[in-house]
């Protein structure tokens, strides 16, 4: 389980995340949405234990995140980052490598072969393999960093695992957006993973997630179901945009739509 | 939705655990050919099959009686002056290229390079320094910790640049390989100005040794002296090598490496640390020996690719191999005289830098 509680961060006077709690449960599929500049990324930071809260806690399992072992915490926790950039000329199969390394820390067995050939397969990336990383389109790299992320975390484990996804589908095409949140969902589905992704479509994270949390200037507005948050009157407060209701006809899952806006 | 895409498409199967170990084993026999080839040509030719004859009789042994008079001289050259050369050269190209592709992937970019950045001149310095100020003092060291004393000194100079370098050129687990480059510039500079200072300090024979430390030479070579660069290259080399896994996942950054497992203080400071001894240890007794940490690594990367796993240990043999051809033609082209082997490394590795330096400029920022 994975419990912050009260966290809050700062950056000088600045205050980027004040006063937030939730918790989620492994088999968990939480979206956070907000507008630019609401925190999301830094709470998925705050979460994946790169930084410290100035106050509050992070707890996975009971234990503060930052006190759990380096190497344990990697086997179970996997961060994909907005941009990464590869230095030198690494292959996509070779950067996907690099998220066994915990498993191993030396040579590369088969077995890590084999995780990293499901996992790009996960992302329909196996043309890729071979590919140098560096001179992959934005949309490929990211697909191939979520295939290293899964692969990271790849094995049953008897401890829950955290995947943390910050924006994995800003630079993906539509198909390959629905293809990487159903991997999340999939994942999660599994029941010991939770997963916590930053999603800027609305629309596209309800389709997906089980519950959806909404950030503005650092506050968190709130955290409910999908059917609880995706309403007009929710969308306008967090987003400053009036919208209509529409539900979608497969499953019924809410949307917004933004007004015209004609000045 | 529809499923995973089923058409299989075969993959370039990885390189495996037993292709890195064949193409090491090769470099290695590369290696040992350069070495007997090296071994028998200079003033006195030996031939091959002589070479491995007499490096089956060590001096002092009760063979060493036995070896015919004609044969005298040659054994002698070999085991007094070929050997320890040779090993130092083995010894300098392997930390060398070894603390290049590190500082490569600790500063994430292909251009850090030892002698390039600065941290070789600061060995130079100090190690000159030592000599020249170190009075009445540096002889008392030097009979407390023998060969050690001179390598401590530089040891100072190469650590102190090396954290200078890092402290410079990067800021949030970034680097700017610009602001890396400048250092290293106005560092090598500062380094070559107050060498050039020490030589005017310096007696006749002073003078003599620091001409070496401007250029980089192997001639002066000695077994005690080889056995030190043995104890503190040595180790730091087979440190570094142990760290090319974890060198590896600092290619995705700082951030991702910690997530990985690795702790990135820890490693940067033990490779820092390593650098700068190895790095240290050769220089106090090679001088500059230039660009090997930049052409070794570079080699071994566009034929074998990045896996810091075999670029590390391919780069030790390779680094060791350039070295000892260097050397080779330093002391042959313009017999009997020698010239510094720094001046054959230097034509080699300032084409191969400025190529690096115009495939990178989209990236350095112009």
């Amino acid at each position: 389980m994975l419990e912050i509680l009260n966290a809050s961060l700062k950056v000088g006077h600045r205050s980027l995340l004040d006063n937030i709690s939730f918790t989620i449960q492994p088999g968990e599929f939480v979206a956070v949405c907000g507008p630019n500049g609401a925190g999301k990324s830094s709470l998925i930071r705050l979460i994946s234990g790169e930084i410290k809260p100035a106050n509050g806690h992070v707890r996975w399992h009971g234990k503060d995140i930052a006190a759990w072992n380096l190497l344990h915490l990697a086997r179970h926790r996997a961060l994909l980052q907005q941009r990464c950039e590869v230095g030198f000329d690494y292959t996509a199969m070779e950067v996907i490598l690099l998220g066994r390394h915990p498993h191993h820390q030396g040579a590369t067995r088969n077995v890590d072969v084999r995780i990293a050939e499901l996992a790009l397969a996960e992302v329909e990336g196996r043309h890729l393999a071979d590919q140098i990383y560096s001179t992959l389109s934005g949309g490929e790299q990211a697909r191939v960093q979520m295939a290293r992320v899964l692969a990271q975390i790849w094995e049953p484990s008897d401890s829950p695992k955290l995947l943390l996804l910050d924006e994995p589908t800003a630079a993906l095409d539509p198909r390959q957006q629905h293809r990487i949140l159903s991997v999340a969902k999939q994942w999660a589905r599994k029941g010991d993973v939770a997963v916590v992704a930053i999603v800027h479509d609305l629309n596209l994270a309800a389709q997906y997630a089980d519950r959806i949390a909404l950030l503005r200037e650092g506050k968190l507005q709130t955290i409910d179901t999908v059917h609880a948050v995706v309403t007009p009157e929710a969308v306008e407060a967090c987003f400053d945009l009036p919208c209509v209701l529409l539900t979608h006809p497969d499953g019924g899952t809410p949307m917004v739509a933004a007004r015209r806006n004609i000045n | 939705m529809t499923a995973i895409s089923t058409v299989s498409i075969p993959l370039k199967p990885q390189l495996g655990i037993s292709a890195r170990n064949s193409i090491l084993l090769t470099l290695f026999v590369a290696l040992i050919f350069t070495l007997i080839i090296s071994a028998g040509i200079g003033a006195v030719q030996i031939p091959a099959s002589r070479v491995l004859e007499l490096l089956t009789i060590p001096p002092f042994s009760d063979k060493w009686q036995s070896i015919p008079q004609e044969y005298m001289q040659q054994a002698m050259v070999l085991w007094n002056i070929r050997l320890p050369r040779l090993l130092l050269g083995v010894l300098t190209g392997a930390s060398l290229a070894v603390s290049g592709a590190a500082m490569q992937a600790l500063l994430r970019n292909p251009l850090a390079e030892p002698s390039l950045v600065g941290v070789s001149g600061g060995a130079a310095v100090f190690a000159a320094a030592g000599i020249v100020l170190g009075g009445t003092w540096m002889p008392a060291l030097h009979n407390l910790i023998g060969e050690f004393a001179l390598p401590s000194f530089a040891f100072i100079g190469s650590l102190g640049v090396t954290v200078l370098i890092f402290a410079i050129s990067t800021r949030q687990g970034r680097t700017s390989v610009a602001l890396m480059l400048l250092a290293g510039i106005a560092i090598s500079s500062l380094c070559i100005a107050l060498i050039g200072l020490l030589t005017f300090l310096a007696t006749d024979i002073q003078i003599r040794t620091l001409n070496f430390w401007s250029l980089g030479s192997l001639g002066a070579a000695t077994w005690p002296m080889v056995s030190m660069v043995v104890c503190l290259a040595g180790i730091s080399v087979v440190v570094l090598l142990k760290q090319a896994g974890a060198l590896n996942t600092l290619a995705l950054g700082e951030v991702q490496a910690q997530l990985l497992g690795v702790s990135v203080k820890k490693l940067n400071r033990l490779c820092i640390a390593t650098i700068a001894l190895s790095v240290g240890a050769v220089v106090s007794v090679t001088g500059i020996i230039g660009f090997i940490g930049l052409v070794a690594p570079h080699l071994v990367r566009l034929t074998f690719g990045p896996d810091q796993r075999l670029v590390m240990p391919a780069s030790a043999l390779v680094g060791a191999i350039l070295v000892l051809l260097s050397d080779l033609i330093a002391r042959t082209i313009s017999a009997p005289t020698e010239i510094p082997v720094g001046i054959i490394t230097a034509l080699l590795g300032v084409p191969f830098f400025l190529v690096l330096l115009f495939r990178m400029r989209r990236k350095i920022g112009i």
